[in-house]
């Protein structure tokens, strides 16, 4: 387990989404690992930070850190947050692996002023080729599970999370689309590009 | 509050421990309407108060613990019960924090329980000692804290009952307490869990030898029920992986069954000596007593039967520890506590720690638990403003 204390470079997408947090606000970032954002906003930006993450190894590294840290998931514990308890919900690469994506986004805008969400793309053209003409799911470098092993349920599309957004009635107040190494394309987030062409999709949502 | 009263001199420690005759001017209303006073306190002290009274941490031991934290028992000669945990450099760092532990109201090593003389009948008080609750046990450790001069703890620390307590101080002394620490804990006693209890009470009331709770004026001690309930609890704190790999069906110093009843299993063999060395320590009206204040124990009723309302506006950072095999305290009633400080929006954080150990594995060598204790001390010592490690102190001169 890596251990951080907010003191080493983060790595480039977290980076990206600790650029857009403001300073002294209250977040709240599910699936935090051990902590390295948290540690780094408080370390940077004074904001009050929570986190909640599944595995134990996580927690404690979080913990033993001195970060608030709860040991639970997206889909089972959002609901006990009170209403607009933070400026941002932060949830980093882990809207696939839950059960329930929509009322997990639901949640994070209930709770939250605004919310940031990465996850990977399955629209990527690599991803249509890899299943288009070998037949096979795809395994790359940013999905490197088999289908029978993967903590990843619930892939979508750039394209499909745009509609999602819409469907429950949440704001897109900014785009950003990635590459494999979470370097930022030079093309719209939210735009026909993104959706063949970026590996990674981060997206800023407020109450609509 | 007050902190008028002086703080203790600084003298060399005595290993029994320290006492203090609480409430002789202002008895202690208990929650069952009594009026209580005074009040003997036998109580522990580890490190040193800061000049500005901040680095206090109060620890609360279990049903049948005591202030020996980590001094040796003078009954039994064992080590104190978290003494791994304290001393210079090591969880509790005593360099850096000034520890407090205090035996419960109603126990039987110091501090006023039904085995001491009711001064208004000159008999021991036995049946007629009130019946207490968590929330007197906490009262009582508010005002030694009065008579320290200690307004605000840095954080109140204890497992199993001491979870308990350090809850009620949060739910009602919420401006004392900086931060809290429950462990292997939970805000009510389960009907589970009364069970239980309600065999061990059962147990020692069965024994000719309780005499009706007056055992004490007939020089005759219960042994055989409070061993009992001792074994019978002592079950609880264990699991079935812990009993499984320290004993299996391993015979006892004997190679075929007796058929008899005779200890022929390990198992049944550790089980007595338990119970029959626990009664050497305890007092059997004790056990009746502070079991009842755990029975009793539930916040979410205190509070509308919504157990959110009991943190309401609560400025303490939590971690809430719980074991994984912890079947008599399990992760649920931990997980319940946490739900309820995220609905106020509290500070919290919340560790499920992986052990096979059972209950008792918060007195075990569990070296991700003790991680955990130390990172979230460390961490709200920064907040607390108190120096590091190794800093100089600013002592009181």
């Amino acid at each position: 387990m890596m251990m951080s204390v907010g003191n080493g470079a983060l790595r480039v997408d977290l980076k990206l989404i600790a650029d857009m947090v403001e300073p002294g606000s209250r977040v709240l970032d599910v699936g935090c690992g051990d902590g390295t954002l948290l540690a780094w906003l408080g370390k940077h930006k004074a904001v009050d930070g929570r986190g909640i993450e599944l595995s134990m190894a996580g927690v404690s590294a979080a913990v033993a850190q001195g970060l608030s840290v709860i040991q639970g998931d997206a889909d089972t514990d959002l609901k006990h947050y009170p209403t607009g308890a933070f400026d941002t919900v932060i949830l980093s690469q882990t809207l696939q692996a839950t059960y329930e994506p929509k009322t997990v986004l639901s949640h994070m805008l209930r709770i939250g002023r605004r919310a940031i969400v990465s996850f990977p793309n399955f629209g990527h053209w690599r991803i249509r080729a890899h299943l288009g003409l070998k037949g096979r799911m795809p395994v790359t470098d940013t999905l490197a599970y088999e289908w029978y092993e993967t903590p990843n349920i619930h892939f979508c599309t750039i394209e499909d999370f745009l509609v999602l957004s819409q469907t429950i009635g949440v704001k897109v107040v900014k785009g950003i689309a990635l590459n494999r190494d979470g370097r930022v394309l030079p093309f719209d987030g939210c735009g026909p590009l993104a959706n063949l062409f970026a590996d990674q999709g981060l997206f800023v949502l407020s109450k609509g | 509050m007050t902190s008028s009263e002086p703080p203790p001199p600084c003298q060399a420690r005595n290993p029994l421990g320290l006492t203090v005759e609480l409430g002789r001017d202002r008895p202690i209303r208990l929650d069952c309407g009594i009026e209580l006073g005074p009040v003997t306190v036998a109580y522990q002290t580890y490190g040193r108060l800061n000049a500005d009274r901040s680095n206090a941490i109060l620890i609360c031991h279990a049903l049948t613990g005591d202030h020996y934290l980590a001094d040796p028992h003078p009954i039994t000669g064992k080590p104190g019960w978290w003494s791994e945990l304290v001393g210079p450099g090591r969880v509790f760092d005593t360099d850096r924090y000034f520890l407090i532990c205090s035996n419960v109201l109603g126990g039987c090593m110091g501090t006023t329980g039904p085995k001491d003389v009711n001064p208004d009948t000159g008999k021991p008080w036995g049946l007629s000692f009130p019946v207490i609750t968590i929330g007197d046990m906490v009262l009582v450790q508010a005002r030694l804290l009065d008579h320290l001069g200690i307004d605000q703890l840095f954080a109140v620390v204890g497992g199993s009952m001491g979870g308990m307590q350090v809850l009620e101080w949060c739910a009602n002394h919420p401006e004392r307490v900086f931060a809290a620490i429950p462990i292997a804990a939970a805000a009510r006693h389960s009907a589970q869990n009364i069970a239980f209890h309600e065999v061990g009470r059962q147990a020692i009331i069965a024994d000719p030898d309780w005499c009706d709770g007056n055992y004490l004026e007939f020089d005759k001690r219960p042994h055989r029920g409070l061993a009992v309930a001792r074994m019978a609890a002592h079950i609880t704190y264990l699991s079935e992986a812990t009993l499984h790999k320290k004993f299996g069906r391993n015979l006892q110093e004997r190679d075929v069954f007796s058929y008899g009843f005779g200890p022929d299993f390990q198992v049944e063999s550790y089980l007595r000596h338990q119970g029959s060395t626990f009664v050497d320590r305890f007092d059997a009206n004790s056990y009746l007593y502070i079991t009842r204040a755990m029975d009793y124990f539930d916040l979410a009723a205190e509070n509308g039967g919504v157990l959110a309302n009991a943190f309401i506006g609560t400025k303490t950072r939590f971690c809430i520890v719980s074991f994984s095999s912890d079947w008599l305290f399990p992760t649920v009633e931990s997980r319940a506590v946490v739900q309820a400080l995220n609905a106020v929006a509290a500070n919290v954080s919340f560790v499920e720690i992986r052990s096979d150990k059972g209950h008792d594995a918060f007195l075990l060598d569990e070296p991700e638990f003790h991680a955990t204790l130390t990172g979230f001390l460390e961490g709200a010592a920064a907040h607390r403003g108190l120096p590091r490690s190794g800093q100089p102190h600013h002592e009181r001169s």
